[in-house]
């Protein structure tokens, strides 16, 4: 119930975001356009922990500003390698070992490893992830500890830790 | 204070078109050395790292500019839906890539390249 309320919100207020109007044809329209999708969310079966997940937003806002402060310092240093004058790289590929338990939390890990700009994730099986990065000091397994850790904390649900 | 507030507010007006145009050009500055990365890095991987400057820093200054200079709320709510889409689906993107290379057994180069390794003088 507390889902369905959740997607309920979250498609009104993207309504509102996306039109601007308020007479009562356009509202009408909208309650309605809202309605159907709540409906085929229903018929489709994804109102669920994955499909509304609103618990978990206060850990995920504690986490994205730290990872936006690691993709800045990260970007600096490829920035940095695209223009020196003589290419420096040593690409590297690792495993990393993850604590993650549940898929939400691994896909968050995964995606923070991709989004920063210097390693990618390249293969995901169970709970290691296959890394390529683009300097060999950047890219050891001790330097995702912390990362893995943060998101372990803002996705796992608490009795999974 | 009123006073006051009223014209921190105009000041904002004034400042914010030339902010946000600061901004989008930082943007589309990083937007071009991401594309001289592309260029000049040696294979498929290391590539995709240059390609992902682009994703992140590039496509947000653009992004926060363009906030900056919006004429109201409902331009300021599309980018903002613009930018969560782009935040969830650019990482998306460049790992189906590199596991599609992956998987079809294209192998990285490993090792240092460039100035760090003797045998590769260009």
């Amino acid at each position: 119930m507390a889902y369905f309320l959740g997607l309920l919100a979250a498609l009104v207020a993207f309504w509102f975001g996306n039109s601007g109007h308020y007479k009562p044809l356009m509202l009408g329209f909208g309650s309605v356009s809202v309605l159907l999708t709540m409906i085929l969310a229903y018929r489709l079966d994804i109102i669920d922990r994955e499909g509304a997940p609103y618990v978990r937003l206060p850990q995920l806002i504690k986490y994205y500003p730290w990872l936006a402060v690691e993709v800045v310092k990260s970007n600096w240093v490829v920035i940095r390698a695209c223009l020196r004058a003589e290419l420096d790289i040593t690409p590297t590929l690792t495993k990393v070992k993850t604590v993650c338990r549940s898929d939400l939390a691994r896909v968050t890990f995964a995606n923070s490893i991709t989004m920063t700009p210097g390693t990618v994730t390249v293969e995901i099986e169970g709970d290691k992830l296959l890394v390529h990065g683009l300097y060999e000091s950047g890219t050891e397994p001790e330097g995702f500890f912390e990362m893995d850790k943060r998101c372990a904390a803002a996705c796992d649900p608490k009795e999974a830790r | 204070m009123a006073d006051f507030l009223a014209n921190l507010g105009s000041f904002w007006e004034i400042l914010r078109h030339p902010l946000g145009g600061a901004a989008c050009l930082a943007g589309g500055l990083l937007i071009i050395i991401s594309s001289i990365g592309v260029l000049r890095f040696p294979d498929f991987y290391t590539r995709l790292h240059a390609a992902s400057v682009t994703d992140t820093s590039g496509a947000a200054l653009v992004l926060i500019g363009m906030a900056l200079m919006a004429p109201n709320w409902l331009v300021l709510v599309k980018l903002l839906c613009i930018f969560i889409f782009l935040f969830l689906t650019s990482p998306t993107s460049s790992h189906a890539l590199a596991n599609a290379a992956h998987v079809a057994g294209l192998q990285p180069r490993i090792g240092p390249v460039g100035a760090a390794n003797p045998e590769d003088k260009t």
